[in-house]
């Protein structure tokens, strides 16, 4: 298996963009990816783009072909690709293109994610996001995304006396994180306080710990080890993961823990030789803070049930063991579900260039992703190592 | 009106009856029904069983932003019930103040009006969960 280098990196800001379109936003995140790594659009073999519903937010499918022709590469006639995991759609575009460079049949992709979520009304976006729930034994009967994540919650408050504030200081943090960067949505601290007097959206999770739902897009230049050579400052994906687990909670054995969290990460470790107490910097899937919680145990950096407490002792902030969602998260940063694992990787390539300004984690080495669909039912991780 | 009715027909009897799955080779029980086993695969002979509808709350929630079609409801129950059968079921709790929801706390099945899909649409009928006695 060849190595895959991470060589441009781009995005959108992440928010309700009221004026720009579906086609917009990916154009302006891929021609960005494309600048930073110092492409000629000629080069670009492959396109994958990650994507959760086009269909039902702006009514259109066939995406990957639209976003090929207004990148200016109809011409061209590459493969365009567009991929589908819920919310872990991006990461998945990630992984197709991983393996499209490891495999030795291209040396050259772009992989993005996109999502424009406010062309239709919240009531249609907390539907949409609900439809990577199960339709026919969860959604049915009244289950929302959030209240999906809300029975994590209440049992991991029941098992390991996880608290309240605990899952609150989660968004105070990632707030703060989001304070400090430019392209995220909400670029704003909140106080505990403010956290838990927000209205509850479906108990133990109020609104301030639920994620932004954004407009947004990402984009990454990948390249082999060979074309690696010709760029600056390359950022190698030293180890991949992607895992799947019964769509509906109540198909699992537990749900304190995620099993595709656990099995990904498993992977993503393996391939790159890198042990989870080396991780420098991480960006996890917080589309609701008991989720930061509970992922921080699943990839080995706490231990199980004692999230909560880390978060508390400050062990998750810049400066402490390990730097969660330097970005602010999906929580502050946003969440623009197909663009949402890219933009991940984003963060992560800035951190390990050094670039990532006041929200800078000292002499990061090694940073970790970490996204998910829906409840967990998909899961990606990734490793990406500093260049030495 | 926007969708089909075939959807929600083929599914009453899980939803009626709450007719389950069980596999015989391993001896699991599933709901929703399986027509493969994720032990056994191949090798398992899934049959249909009927369950009691009587368990205990293994999780819940108080669900204020309701999903659509049933903003009407708020706030409601939504709770991952441990069934004495084995499996774990996603419901409504209802008939109850969402105050008295514990986690631990037995309950049985009902049968109710779950949502509608508009005003000239279907409605959709199904289980939801009450609180039983606690038994001795
Ligand atoms: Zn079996």
């Amino acid at each position: 298996m060849r190595k895959v280098y991470v060589v441009g990196v781009g995005m959108t800001k992440f928010g309700e963009l009221w004026e720009r379109s579906f086609r917009d936003l990916f154009v302006e995140a891929g021609i960005r990816a494309i600048e930073d790594a110092g492409v000629d659009g000629k080069e670009i073999e492959a396109l994958y783009i990650g994507n959760m519903s086009a269909g039902l937010l702006v009514k259109q499918e066939h995406v990957a072909s639209l976003i090929a022709d207004h990148s200016g590469l109809a011409s061209l006639h590459i493969p365009a690709t567009r991929v589908e995991g819920g919310d872990a759609s991006g990461a998945l575009a990630l992984v197709q293109g991983f393996s499209s460079i490891a495999s030795g049949m291209y040396d050259v992709v772009v992989v993005g994610g996109v999502e424009k979520m406010s062309d239709v009304m919240a009531e249609k976006a907390s539907e949409v996001l609900a439809t990577t729930l199960d339709q026919e034994w969860e959604a049915f009967f009244g289950m929302t995304y959030a209240s999906a994540y809300a029975l994590m919650a209440k049992r991991h408050m029941h098992e390991f006396g996880t608290t309240e504030e605990q899952m609150a200081l989660v968004s105070v943090k990632n707030h703060s994180n989001g304070s400090k960067n430019p392209m995220a949505h909400f670029r704003f601290e909140v106080s505990l306080e403010k956290v838990l007097s927000s209205p509850i959206v479906s108990y133990p999770i109020k609104l301030l710990e639920s994620h932004a739902v954004s407009d947004g897009a990402s984009a990454l230049v990948l390249c082999s080890e060979k074309k690696a050579k010709e760029f600056e400052s390359p950022v190698e994906i030293s180890g991949i993961g992607q895992a799947s687990d019964y769509i509906a909670l109540h198909d699992r054995d537990n749900i304190v823990s995620m099993a595709s969290t656990i099995e990904a990460s498993k992977r993503a470790y393996e391939m790159s030789g890198v042990k989870p107490e080396e991780v420098d910097v991480a960006e996890v899937h917080d589309c609701f803070t008991i989720s930061e919680i509970i992922a921080i145990e699943d990839l080995g950096f706490f231990k199980k049930g004692k999230g909560g407490q880390a978060t508390e002792d400050g062990d998750t902030e810049i400066g402490g063991k390990v730097a969660i969602n330097t970005s602010g998260g999906l929580k502050a940063r946003g969440h623009a579900p197909g663009a949402t694992g890219i933009a991940q990787v984003c963060e992560i390539v800035l951190q390990l260039r050094g670039e990532a300004e006041k929200r800078q984690v000292d002499n990061a080495e090694i940073g970790l992703t970490h996204n998910l669909g829906g409840s967990g039912g998909t899961c990606v991780v990734s490793i990406l190592r500093r260049r030495r | 009106m926007t969708e089909g009715v075939a959807r929600f027909w083929r599914e009453i009897p899980h939803r009626y009856r709450l007719l389950g799955s069980k596999c015989d080779s391993c001896g699991r029980v599933f709901f929703p029904p399986r027509v493969l086993c994720p032990e056994c695969r191949r090798k398992g002979n899934i049959s249909r069983v009927a369950l009691s509808g009587k368990g205990k709350i293994y999780s819940y929630t108080i669900v204020k932003d309701g999903a659509n079609g049933f903003e009407r409801q708020v706030p409601y129950v939504i709770a991952l019930i441990k069934l004495e059968e084995g499996p774990l079921v996603a419901g409504q709790i209802v008939d109850c103040s969402p105050d008295e929801v514990e986690v631990g706390k037995p309950v049985e099945l009902v049968f109710r009006r779950v949502s509608e899909d508009g005003e000239e649409g279907i409605i959709y009928y199904g289980y939801k969960f009450r609180l039983a006695e606690e038994e001795n």
